[in-house]
């Protein structure tokens, strides 16, 4: 068992320093950005991130950056790949070609769930295989946001997305449970994995700060509320984020030695309908007529994950 | 190694001793047949010592190209190999690493492409990288193999390029053949590449950067492009001058096209890679015959050097291009490139013939060679002319009989 602290109580415990300016191109009231700007407060300025194609990839646009540490574009399915790349060439240098440890940096993969759960799969998986050493975050926005928001493997049941529309003979729009990428990758055994909100700063922070003492791989997901694609007034961001950990829907916890742990666990469940009334891609199971069997769907569904830990 | 030595290898071992000559240390690699003893052998050298540095099993050729290009963008000399469907799986990564304008050296070992899947060679393969803007070199033998391991990083290192190099070889006719090569000691080598020194920053904590940012407009990506296409067109300057250094080095000349027999020739096989050797047999023998036949065979492929190639061409008669690669609705690759080339030469052949063979490893034979010959006779002759005869015919026929028994054979 390795004793960790956590650095942080109180939000106003951290860090005063911005790694991420302000103005870059994406939406207002993204919520993935602001888990990425409190993650990188923690991670400092020694950081490269290897991005997949994906709405964060509007961060660095020729001539700008926001970053003060390095941006490596790669493509949709092989930011992890970049990232190998650029860990084992840092590795040979410091090894053999006298490359100080200062000069050392923190490798990152910074990707959507649309690449996180489809396309980059594979080749995450056999970096976890590998043991790379790297920490990943994965913004979860339950869709293909960048090209429109179409469904992905992490698109909710009974969600409406562009290719996944509801109908008449398809109701619930996405009809498939969001795929659990958390339990795929703990299936591999990585270092670290945690799932974060942004809407829980300290947690989040607390959580970076303990995946940067270790090494390995270091997986994150991000619950990213998107008023784009889920529909809903951006300055409501923070509310819908609570929401979703106050039903229970996205379960904040860590992963780590062999044991999950729920860090922020609901203390009463609220019912799930609070968060899927506010968004317009679950419009369709309120209006025009209530689709209790949906809805009592994704309860059951709900209910039943937390019955393993309740 | 500390003298020069002179052993015997298989192209792919050729390949595996120019990376270890080269001094590399990356190697993200992936097996496919027939390239997979390039590897193979590197894995052994990394594995034992031999080679100082990292060699990576990577999950696929999109992967293994990516890290190969993020490698090379964190300042270590990279390598690695492919060939055939794996070109095809990581041509996303290949078009994204020539953009970040990363030097490293790749050998393909051609194999012709599914569907139907085979593992014997054709160029279709190195061909659909024709277009995403690394330096291609041909080798017929495994001394050029060797030879351009060592020219393509001093090639893709030079300031002026910043590109990655590829070198192709045939699959079996050239991967598995062994013929003996010359292999420099390390000191000589040293006199003509030097450990790699990054032209462009690269990755490490004091050098802050954003690289491969999106763009917005037409303007910014043109210009980046261009930027990309007057690096690729002054490689062939870069090639001129790293070969004629080479050649003051080690002594063997490389020309971006070799002229084989062409001072007087009337008929003139254009040929790459290792059919040449073939179609060199076939000049020889059709000499002695008392036609006056001559072999140009292509080296440097990307840039191409147009201007090499036209004046080379012009004022010969008659031009069989020979294509071991097709595009189907439209022929042979590279010959619209060499009739692009001669269009404004006032001296260009009579007649630019169009020849297509030597796919899926379907062999050239000496008298395909000469049905080329017979062809020009007639100036009625169409082109493209595929080298399949009669004979391939009932080959094939045979064997389709025993897919399908009930069926006749086809009269034609
Ligand atoms: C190989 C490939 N296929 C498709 C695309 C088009 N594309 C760009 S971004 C994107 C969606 C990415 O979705 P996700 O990973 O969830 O990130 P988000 O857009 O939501 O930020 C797609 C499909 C691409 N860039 N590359
Ligand atoms: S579409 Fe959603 S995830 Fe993408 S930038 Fe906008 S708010 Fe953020």
């Amino acid at each position: 068992m390795t004793a960790f602290v956590n650095p942080y109580k109180k939000i106003k415990d951290l860090h005063p320093k911005e790694a991420i300016s302000p103005g870059t191109g994406l939406c207002a009231g993204c919520g993935g950005l602001e888990g990425l700007r409190l993650a990188m407060k923690e991670l400092g300025e020694n950081v490269l991130i290897c991005n997949a194609a994906g709405c964060f990839t509007l961060l660095s646009v020729y001539p700008f950056t926001p970053l003060k540490s390095s941006w490596l574009y790669t493509t949709m399915g092989a930011p992890v790949p970049a990232a190998q790349g650029v860990r084992d060439a840092l590795d040979i240098r410091m090894a053999h070609k006298g490359l100080s440890n200062d000069e050392n940096l923190l490798v990152m993969a910074v990707a959507g769930d649309g690449s996180s759960n489809d396309i980059g799969l594979g080749a995450t998986s056999a970096a976890l295989h590998r043991k790379l050493d790297f920490i990943y975050f994965c913004y979860d926005n339950e869709a293909y946001g960048n090209t429109g928001f179409q469904l992905s493997a992490a698109s909710p049941l009974g969600s409406a997305t562009q290719t996944a529309p509801t109908t008449k003979v398809h109701p619930a729009g996405a009809e498939s449970f969001k795929q659990d990428l958390f339990e795929i990758w703990k299936a591999q055994e990585p270092t670290y994995i945690a799932t974060v909100s942004p809407r829980e700063p300290v947690d989040l922070s607390n959580k970076f700060a303990k995946a940067k003492t270790l090494q390995g791989p270091r997986m994150f997901i991000c619950m990213s509320p998107c008023p784009t694609g889920w529909g809903y007034d951006p300055k409501e961001s923070n509310l819908i984020a609570k929401l979703a950990v106050d039903t229970g829907i996205f379960p904040i916890k860590e992963y780590f030695e062999g044991k999950v742990v729920h860090t922020k666990p609901p203390k009463k469940r609220l019912p799930v309908e609070q968060f899927l009334e506010r968004q317009k891609r679950f419009r369709h199971l309120f209006e025009p007529e209530r689709r209790d069997d949906i809805i009592a769907l994704i309860q059951q569904h709900v209910d039943e994950y937390w019955r393993r830990y309740e | 190694m500390t003298t020069d030595e002179r052993i015997m290898l298989t192209g792919n071992k050729a390949a595996a001793w120019g990376a270890r000559m080269a001094q590399v240390e990356y190697v993200p690699a992936f097996p496919i047949t027939p390239q997979t003893e390039i590897v193979e052998t590197l894995a052994k050298w990394f594995a034992e010592g031999t080679m100082k540095g990292k060699y990576t099993n990577m999950d696929s050729e999109h992967s293994m190209f990516m890290a190969a290009g993020a490698g090379a963008a964190t300042g270590v000399r990279v390598f690695t190999a492919s060939s055939s469907q794996g070109i095809l799986h990581g041509m996303e990564s290949l078009y994204t690493l020539t953009g970040w304008r990363v030097p490293l050296v790749i050998v393909n070992v051609s194999r012709a492409l599914a569907t139907p899947i085979t593992l014997e060679p054709d160029h279709n393969d190195v061909m659909s990288t024709r277009d995403c803007g690394l330096i291609q070199l041909h080798a017929e033998t495994c001394q050029e193999v060797f030879d351009f391991i060592l020219l393509g990083y001093h090639i893709a290192e030079n300031p002026n390029v910043c590109l990655p190099v590829l070198v192709n070889m045939d699959g079996f006719y050239l991967s598995f053949t062994r013929e003996p090569v010359l292999i420099p000691s390390q000191e000589a080598i040293a006199n003509f590449l030097t450990a790699f020194k990054p032209a462009q920053p690269v990755f490490q904590a004091s050098q802050p950067m954003a690289r491969a940012s999106a763009v917005f407009g037409g303007a910014t990506y043109s210009y980046f492009k261009m930027q990309h296409n007057l690096a690729a067109y002054h490689a062939e300057k870069v090639f001129n001058e790293s070969a004629q250094k080479f050649s003051e080095q080690f002594g063997r000349t490389y020309e971006p096209a070799e002229k084989f027999h062409m001072d007087d020739a009337e008929f003139v096989f254009v040929m790459s890679n290792s059919f040449a050797t073939k179609g060199k047999a076939a000049v020889l023998q059709l000499r002695r015959q008392g036609i006056k036949a001559g072999l140009l065979k292509l080296r440097l492929f990307r840039p191409f050097p147009s201007a090499f190639i036209a004046e080379a061409l012009s004022g010969h008669k008659n031009v069989a291009i020979i294509d071991q690669n097709l595009s189907p609705g439209m022929g042979g690759i590279t010959y619209p490139e060499i009739v692009a080339s001669l269009y404004s030469h006032p001296n260009r052949p009579k007649r630019i013939l169009s020849v297509i063979g030597g796919l899926g490893g379907k062999d050239i034979r000496e008298s395909d060679f000469m049905s080329i010959i017979n062809h020009f006779k007639d100036p009625e002759s169409p082109s493209p002319l595929y080298l399949f005869d009669d004979v391939d015919m009932a080959s094939f026929q045979k064997i389709q009989n025993i897919a399908n028994p009930k069926e006749e054979p086809s009269s034609s």
